[in-house]
C-alpha cells in the first residue's frame, strides 16, 4: 500500500485558528458598537466602516508591497479597526480614522513583524496619536440621539469630563447609573455601553478566548483604589461605569501580542493598569487615564512575561555550583 | 481535587460495546527482534526451523529487554532486516503458520515462590509494558525495596485516547484476570495498596469492579476526570495519589509504581498457563474501516494489511498505531502487530493544517500538563538556544501533543520538544 501519510503526532488538532478566535472578538465587540451607532446615528457608523477599511486595506497593501504573505484573512485587521472606530468620537473628520488606521496597522503592527510582535496595542496606541494629535477634534463628543432633534451634531460632555452640579446637599452628576450602564452619555462610539461591553467580555471569556485575570485584576483593583481614596461607593460606581475602561479591561488589556502570557502576569497588567488609571484620573491632567494605563503596561509586557514565568511541574531548581 | 491541565477530547470510543473476537490467523506473521524499550534480541531460529506456539525465538542478555516468543506454529520462512517505526534496524523473523497452533512443550505455569522467582517468571513471560510505551516489566518491578520502597501500584486503566477501547474491553470482559494480576503484583512485590485509575467516561467498569473489590481493602477504584492526557504516567501518579515525581525521578522513588490494566491482566493468565505474550488484544477503528470495527485479539507479528482488508479500509490516507494523539504512523502496511499496539486505527481524512504566525494566544501554556511554555520552547529550539531550553526544562516534556492539538496557528509545538532534546547535552554517565 502506498501513498500513506507519515507525521509526527498529535494527528488530530482542535481545529482552532487565528481567524475563528478573531471572529469570536468580532462578535464579542458588535453588540458595543451597534449600541453606539443607534445613541450617535450614521456618523458613528461611517466611523467604523472607514477604520474597518483602511486597517484591512493597509494591512493588504503592507503585504504586497513588502512581498510578504498576505494575512488579511486572518481578521485581526478587522479587528483593530473595529476597535479603533470604538474609540473614536462620532465627530470626527475623514482623515482622523485614515491617519488612525494608517498609524495602527503600519507603524504599530507591521513595521514590527505583524501579527503576534507588535510591543503595544494598534488601536491603543492609534488612538494615543490621535488624542495628542488632534486634541479638539478628539474630544468633540456627539450628544446621545442627537439626529433626532438637529440635522447638525449637537456635542456635550463625558461622564468623566462633566462639570457636576450642586443640587442642595450633594454634588450630582448630569449623568444617571442607567445612563452610563446603556451608554446615553457622551463619549467615544464603542466606549459608553457598559453594559454591552461587559456582555461581550463575558462571551469571550465563556468560549476561553480571553482569560478573567486581566479584567478582574483590572476593575477589581481600580474599584478598591477608588473606593478608598473617595471613600464613596457611588464614585467608585461612577467612575467604574465612565470613561473606557470596560472596553480597556474587556478588549484592550487583553490583547494577546502586547500583554503577559501566565495567568500570574495577566492578574500583575492588569493590577498595573488599574493603579496608573487611577492615578491619571484622580490626579492628571487628563480626564481619562485607561488608554495611557495600557500603553505602559504594554511596554513593561517583556518584563512581566521574564518574571512570571510556570512552574513546571517536578522541576527542580538548578544545583549551585558549589563555592570554590 | 486539583488536577493538572490537559485538554476535553472527543472520546470517538465507537467500539466500546464490541465484544473481543478472534482474529483469523494469518498465513503469514513477521516479528520483529525488537518490541520494547531497550536491547534488540538476538534472533534464536533460522529459515526451516519449526516453531511452536509459545516457543521462545529471541533472547539477549541485555537487562533492558524482553524475550520474544512464537506466535504462531508453523516454519520459519525466513529472517530478515526490518525497519523498526522508530527508524532502527533489527532482525525479524518470517513465520509460515501451520493453521494448527500447536502449544510448545516448553509452555507450562512457571513455579513462582519469591519475589527473585516472580521476576524471572515475569521476565520469561516477555512482558513489555502494554499501554503503549513498552517498558519491559521485569526492569520496573526489579526496584529495589531497600532503597525505593514501593507503598502503592497504580493500574493505568484511563485509556484517555480517543477510539480505543480495549483496556475497556479487557475489564468488563475479564475483570478477574485483572484482579488475579493485581493480587499476584502486590502480593510477590509487597505492594500494600492499589489503586485501578479509569476515567469516568468508563462507568461500566468503574461499577463493575468496584462491585468485585468491595471487599477487598487493599485495593480501591478511582475515576479519574476524563481529559487527555489522564494516562500519561506522571499524570496518573498524580491524580491517584497527589504525588509529583520530580525531573529525573523513576516513580518508584515517590513510592508508586504504574501498570497498564492490560499488563495486570497478562501476568494473571500467564502465572496459570504459561502461555508467553504471544497475542493482543486491540482496537481496530478509524473513519476508513468502514466494517468489522470492533476488538480483537490478533496474534503478534500479524501484518496491518490483513486487519486494514478485514475492515475494508481500501488505501486509507494515514495508519496509526496507538491512538491519534500519541500513535505511531505507520509507513508501509506490511508492517506488524506489536506487543505495545494496542490500536489499528485508519484514516481517509487527514487534516491540512497551515503554520501561521503565533499570536501569543498562551493555550499551549494553559493546556500543558507539565506546566511548561511550549511557544517559548519554540523560539529557543528555532535558536538553538540550549541554556534557554534548560530552564525552561523541555526535558519534562513527555509529547502528550495537547499543545499542538491546541494551537491556532498550527506550530508544530510537540514536535520540536522532542526535536530540542536533543540538542541538551547528554547527561554524564553515572558512576
Amino acid at each position: 500500500m502506498t501513498g500513506l501519510r507519515v507525521s509526527p503526532s498529535p494527528h488530530r488538532s482542535a481545529g482552532l485558528t487565528t481567524q475563528k478566535i478573531m471572529l469570536m472578538v468580532i462578535i464579542a465587540l458588535l453588540p458595543a458598537a451597534i449600541m453606539g451607532c443607534v445613541y450617535f446615528g450614521v456618523k458613528a457608523a461611517l466611523v467604523l466602516i472607514q477604520t474597518i477599511i483602511y486597517c484591512v486595506a493597509f494591512e493588504a497593501l503592507f503585504a504586497v508591497v513588502t512581498k510578504k504573505p498576505q494575512t488579511v484573512s486572518d481578521l485581526s485587521a478587522v479587528v483593530t479597526g473595529l476597535l479603533l472606530g470604538m474609540n473614536l468620537p462620532a465627530t470626527v473628520p475623514f482623515y482622523v480614522p485614515l491617519i488612525g488606521s494608517f498609524f495602527a496597522i503600519v507603524i504599530v503592527k507591521q513595521l514590527f513583524g505583524g501579527i503576534g510582535q507588535n510591543f503595544a496595542n494598534p488601536a491603543i496606541a492609534a488612538r494615543i496619536v490621535l488624542m495628542v494629535s488632534f486634541s479638539s477634534q478628539m474630544t468633540n463628543w456627539a450628544v446621545p440621539f442627537w439626529y433626532k432633534n438637529s440635522a447638525d451634531v449637537v456635542t456635550g460632555a463625558t461622564p468623566l469630563a462633566a462639570s457636576w452640579f450642586d443640587n442642595g446637599s450633594a454634588m450630582v452628576s448630569p449623568f444617571t447609573f442607567k445612563d452610563m450602564l446603556l451608554g446615553t452619555t457622551g463619549g467615544c462610539i464603542g466606549e459608553t455601553c457598559a453594559l454591552a461591553l461587559i456582555i461581550g467580555g463575558i462571551f469571550l471569556i465563556i468560549m476561553g478566548v480571553i482569560s478573567p485575570a486581566t479584567p478582574i485584576a483590572f476593575i477589581g483593583v481600580f474599584g478598591v483604589l477608588t473606593l478608598c481614596y473617595t471613600g464613596s461607593l457611588t464614585m467608585t460606581v461612577y467612575q467604574l461605569l465612565a470613561g473606557g475602561l470596560m472596553i480597556g479591561a474587556f478588549f484592550m488589556a487583553t490583547d494577546y501580542a502586547t500583554t503577559p502570557l501566565t495567568t500570574k502576569g495577566k492578574v500583575v497588567f492588569g493590577a498595573g493598569c488599574a493603579i496608573i488609571t487611577f492615578v491619571i484620573r484622580q490626579f492628571g491632567s487628563f480626564p481619562e487615564g485607561v488608554s495611557f494605563s495600557i500603553l505602559l503596561m504594554n511596554l513593561l509586557t517583556p518584563y512581566i512575561d521574564k518574571l512570571c514565568k510556570t512552574k513546571p511541574l517536578g522541576a527542580k531548581k538548578p544545583v549551585k555550583e558549589a563555592a570554590k | 481535587m486539583k488536577k493538572l491541565n490537559g485538554v476535553h477530547l472527543s472520546h470517538d470510543k465507537r467500539t466500546q460495546d464490541c465484544a473481543t473476537a478472534n482474529f483469523p490467523l494469518p498465513k503469514q506473521v513477521i516479528v520483529p527482534m525488537s518490541q520494547s524499550m531497550g536491547a534488540p534480541c538476538n534472533c534464536l531460529v533460522k529459515a526451516g526451523d519449526t516453531v511452536f506456539v509459545g516457543q521462545k525465538i529471541g533472547d539477549t542478555d541485555a537487562f533492558m529487554s524482553v524475550p520474544i516468543h512464537s506466535p504462531v506454529s508453523g516454519t520459519v520462512n525466513a529472517v530478515t532486516d526490518y525497519l523498526l517505526p522508530g527508524g532502527n534496524t533489527c532482525k525479524a523473523a518470517v513465520i509460515d503458520t501451520d493453521g494448527e497452533q500447536t502449544p510448545d512443550e516448553s509452555v507450562k505455569a512457571p513455579v513462582i515462590t519469591d519475589r527473585k522467582s516472580f521476576i524471572a517468571a515475569i521476565r520469561e513471560s516477555g512482558l513489555a509494558g502494554l499501554g503503549g510505551a513498552g517498558f519491559p516489566a521485569h526492569v520496573k518491578m526489579g526496584f529495589d525495596p531497600s532503597k525505593t520502597p514501593i507503598d502503592t501500584l497504580v493500574i493505568n486503566a484511563a485509556e484517555c485516547e480517543p477510539y480505543i477501547t480495549s483496556d475497556y474491553r479487557q475489564m468488563v470482559e475479564a475483570p478477574d484476570d485483572v484482579l488475579d494480576g493485581i493480587a499476584l503484583v502486590q502480593k510477590w512485590l509487597k505492594i500494600p495498596n492499589c489503586k485501578i485509575c479509569i476515567e469516568s467516561n468508563k462507568p461500566e467498569a468503574i461499577a463493575l469492579l468496584k462491585q468485585k473489590t468491595a471487599d477487598n481493602n487493599a485495593v480501591e477504584v478511582v475515576t479519574l476526570p476524563s481529559t487527555y492526557p489522564q494516562g500519561a504516567e506522571k499524570v496518573i501518579i498524580f491524580s491517584a495519589t497527589g504525588r509529583i515525581v520530580e525531573e529525573g525521578e523513576l516513580p518508584a522513588n515517590q513510592g508508586v509504581m504504574v501498570m497498564n490494566v492490560s499488563s495486570a491482566a497478562f501476568v494473571s493468565t500467564y502465572c496459570r498457563t504459561g502461555m508467553p505474550l504471544v497475542a493482543k488484544r486491540l482496537t481496530l477503528d478509524g473513519d476508513a474501516v468502514t466494517k468489522n470495527n470492533g476488538n480483537y485479539i490478533v496474534p503478534i507479528g500479524t501484518r496491518l494489511s490483513e486487519l486494514l482488508e478485514f475492515g475494508g479500509a481500501e488505501n486509507p490516507k494515514k495508519v496509526l498505531y496507538g491512538g491519534p494523539m500519541m500513535g505511531f504512523p505507520v509507513y508501509d502496511t506490511d508492517q506488524p502487530v506489536l506487543k505495545t499496539t494496542n490500536a489499528v486505527l485508519a484514516f481517509n481524512t487527514v487534516k491540512e493544517e497551515k503554520e501561521s504566525a503565533c499570536i501569543r494566544c498562551g493555550n499551549c501554556i494553559k493546556v500543558c500538563p507539565m506546566n511548561l511554555m511550549p511557544n517559548l520552547l519554540l523560539r529557543a529550539y528555532k535558536e538553538k538556544d540550549v541554556a534557554a531550553l534548560q530552564e525552561l526544562k523541555v526535558s519534562l516534556c513527555m509529547n502528550c501533543g495537547c499543545c499542538s492539538y491546541i494551537c491556532p496557528a498550527h506550530k508544530p509545538l510537540a514536535e520540536s520538544n522532542q526535536l530540542a532534546k536533543g540538542l541538551l547535552p547528554r547527561p554524564a554517565p553515572k558512576k
